[in-house]
């Protein structure tokens, strides 16, 4: 964007002052939301950490906060988390490519504008509306007819993870669909004039040409997914465990905060301070994410 | 020469052929896609239609929480979730708003400027319940307000006010430099450009985002448990003390229970949230449409 013109009157009256004071402050409460956080992260998870050996807690595969012997080894939830994100990425990653290709080269304009707004109302449904669904409609109707009811039990990590797959999907389609039109059509012209068909264009041109917008959205979506709770919370069960089967019940990050938030554990307990260092992990892991997904949009933008 | 001409001629047609039907074969594939989509879509509703609207009536919406689901109601709970977004609505609005103006309008490119909008970007993508434990501790605990109605809209505030600046964005690029121009060429200093001019212009695309927001707001669930939602409520709250509890937390609370018939209230008062995120979704379509008719460029 071209920059805003500066103004003649150089009048540095105390109002024009104070008004930018105040608009700049506004600006700079997005950075104090991040250092509080980030503040009340790490010394609640220091004051954990004196209780728990921090090296037994990011090693240990066995969690059990409220059976004793105690044991807080994050991986089992991050197992959890990682199985649950694996499968919803899984199923959308086809899901969220195909629909962003067909919305971005074949749909007419009239179809797009009907069927965008449509799957960007998943998006917009509470999360919590769809493990509703996860558990009440899609495991009894659909998983336990399809694998058998001994196969699958009321709480998998398959349900969740399709559930949050379904969720993530409109993520994917939005923005592979954008990065897909923003490649200028002279590209596609030139490929058709070569005599290559529609689905050639699609595949060596278009896709290539938006491969870092993709990528981008594939890892935004991923980051989502393990941050996401109350789609999970309902469907995937409370069983912390390392566990690569998608029929068992597991129990995610997200999801262990809302148990014990949700119980009466009193706020001095392990237990309650353990919830801080899972909230520490699961934030490092999504920021990482964030940032890659950051830096590859800015490093492979390729303007043309 | 006559050799090498007739070869590709021949060649090329069962190529041809396959190509075609591979293309043919993708473009049934993306619309297969499209279609599970749509489906699914349809099944939610549908699975949410046919357990909660036979419990959808007056009563349940002017009722209490009742231990039998016959006598339960939703009215605390709707109570709360109107509190909590109308005050996500008016925190949000000034604040994302004139951050937003500062960043386009004000700040020098430069680092500050890179820096500030990395970081809503970067905010945008931290997961929800991590508002929430921040909310705990800020709102809850250090300022003490307790777990009332106001620590919860503040700690969505904080949640949605990313998507309230980069929405708001988004609006006040839109607005043609001439505008500025046109404001400074007649004497207008930087804010009198800003109000007289940027501003209404993009009023449309802000408040649209404003009312999306508060929509959103309607939906949340996370955050809230961790700053005292979760709990029964039988009375009207009082947003600035005394407990309070929203919409979906109330669906989990019945959600989550092993009755059968506490799933189909759930699912009524879920019926309840999507009208009332339709509701404000058709307003910010019409305020959008309302405001923009007498701006043209």
């Amino acid at each position: 964007m071209r920059r805003a013109p500066q103004p003649l009157t150089r009048r540095h009256s105390p109002t024009e002052r104070v008004i930018e004071l105040g608009l700049m402050l506004a600006a700079v409460i997005g950075v104090l939301t991040t250092f509080g956080i980030v503040v009340v992260l790490v010394v609640q998870t220091v004051e954990f950490f004196r209780l728990v050996n921090p090296i037994d807690f990011l090693t240990g595969t066995v969690w059990s906060a409220s059976i004793k012997p105690y044991r807080f080894g994050v991986l089992a939830l991050v197992s959890g988390t990682l199985l649950v994100s694996a499968i919803a990425i899984v199923i959308a990653i086809p899901l969220g490519l195909l629909a962003a290709v067909y919305l971005a080269e074949y749909a007419s304009p009239r179809v797009r504008t009907t069927i965008k707004p449509i799957l960007e109302t998943i998006a917009g449904i509470p999360t919590i509306v769809l493990g509703f669904f996860g558990l009440y409609f899609l495991t009894p109707n659909i998983l336990k007819p399809l694998l058998g009811s001994d196969v699958i039990g009321t709480f998998s990590a398959l349900a969740g993870g399709i559930v949050v797959g379904l969720l993530i999907t409109p993520l994917i389609a939005s923005i592979s669909e954008d990065a897909m039109r923003a490649v200028p059509g002279g590209m596609r012209e030139g490929a058709y004039a070569m005599g290559a068909t529609r689905f050639e264009v699609v595949r060596k041109v278009v896709f290539p040409a938006a491969i870092s917008g993709i990528m981008a959205s594939i890892i935004l979506a991923m980051s989502r997914a393990i941050g996401e709770t109350m789609a999970v919370v309902l469907t995937v069960g409370t069983q912390p465990q390392l566990t690569l089967n998608p029929l068992e019940s597991v129990q995610t990050m997200t999801a262990f905060i809302i148990q014990i938030s949700l119980g009466d554990t009193p706020q001095e307990s392990i237990q309650f301070k353990s919830l801080f260092a899972v909230a520490a992990t699961l934030f490092v892991l999504t920021l990482a994410l964030n940032l890659i997904s950051n830096r590859i949009v800015s490093r492979f933008r390729t303007a043309y | 020469m006559a050799a090498i001409n007739a070869a590709p001629v021949h060649q090329f047609e069962p190529a041809l052929m396959r190509r075609r039907l591979s293309g043919t074969l993708f473009l049934g594939a993306c619309m297969a896609a499209i279609g599970v989509l749509l489906i699914a879509l349809v099944l939610v509703l549908y699975d949410v239609l046919v357990q909660g609207l036979p419990w959808l009536d007056g009563d349940f919406v002017t009722g209490v929480p009742s231990r039998k689901p016959e006598n339960a109601g939703i009215l605390p709970a709707l109570v709360g979730s109107l509190q909590v977004s109308v005050i996500v609505g008016v925190v949000t609005f000034p604040i994302g708003v004139a951050a937003a103006i500062y960043l386009t309008e004000y700040a020098p490119e430069g680092r500050l400027n890179r820096v500030l909008r990395t970081n809503i970007a970067n905010l945008a993508g931290v997961p929800s319940v991590i508002y929430g434990i921040f909310g705990l501790a800020l709102f809850v605990r250090i300022a003490g307000l307790g777990f009332t109605a106001i620590s919860g809209a503040l700690t969505l505030s904080l949640l949605i006010m990313p998507v309230v600046i980069i929405a708001s964005i988004e609006a006040l690029k839109a607005v043609p430099m001439a505008q500025r121009e046109g404001a400074l060429a007649l004497g207008a200093t930087r804010w009198q450009m800003v109000r007289g001019s940027v501003l209404p212009a993009a009023a449309p695309g802000i408040m649209t985002g404003i009312i999306l927001a508060m929509a959103r707001a309607i939906g949340e669930t996370a955050p809230l448990i961790l700053v005292g939602a979760f709990t029964y409520v039988n009375f009207i709250p009082h947003p600035f003390q005394g407990g309070y509890t929203v919409l979906p937390i109330q669906v989990l609370d019945w959600a989550t229970r092993p009755q059968k018939d506490f799933h189909g209230i759930a699912a009524a008062a879920i019926i309840v949230i999507l009208a009332l995120m339709f509701i404000l979704n058709a307003l910010a379509l019409f305020v959008r449409a309302r405001l923009a008719r007498h701006i043209q460029w």
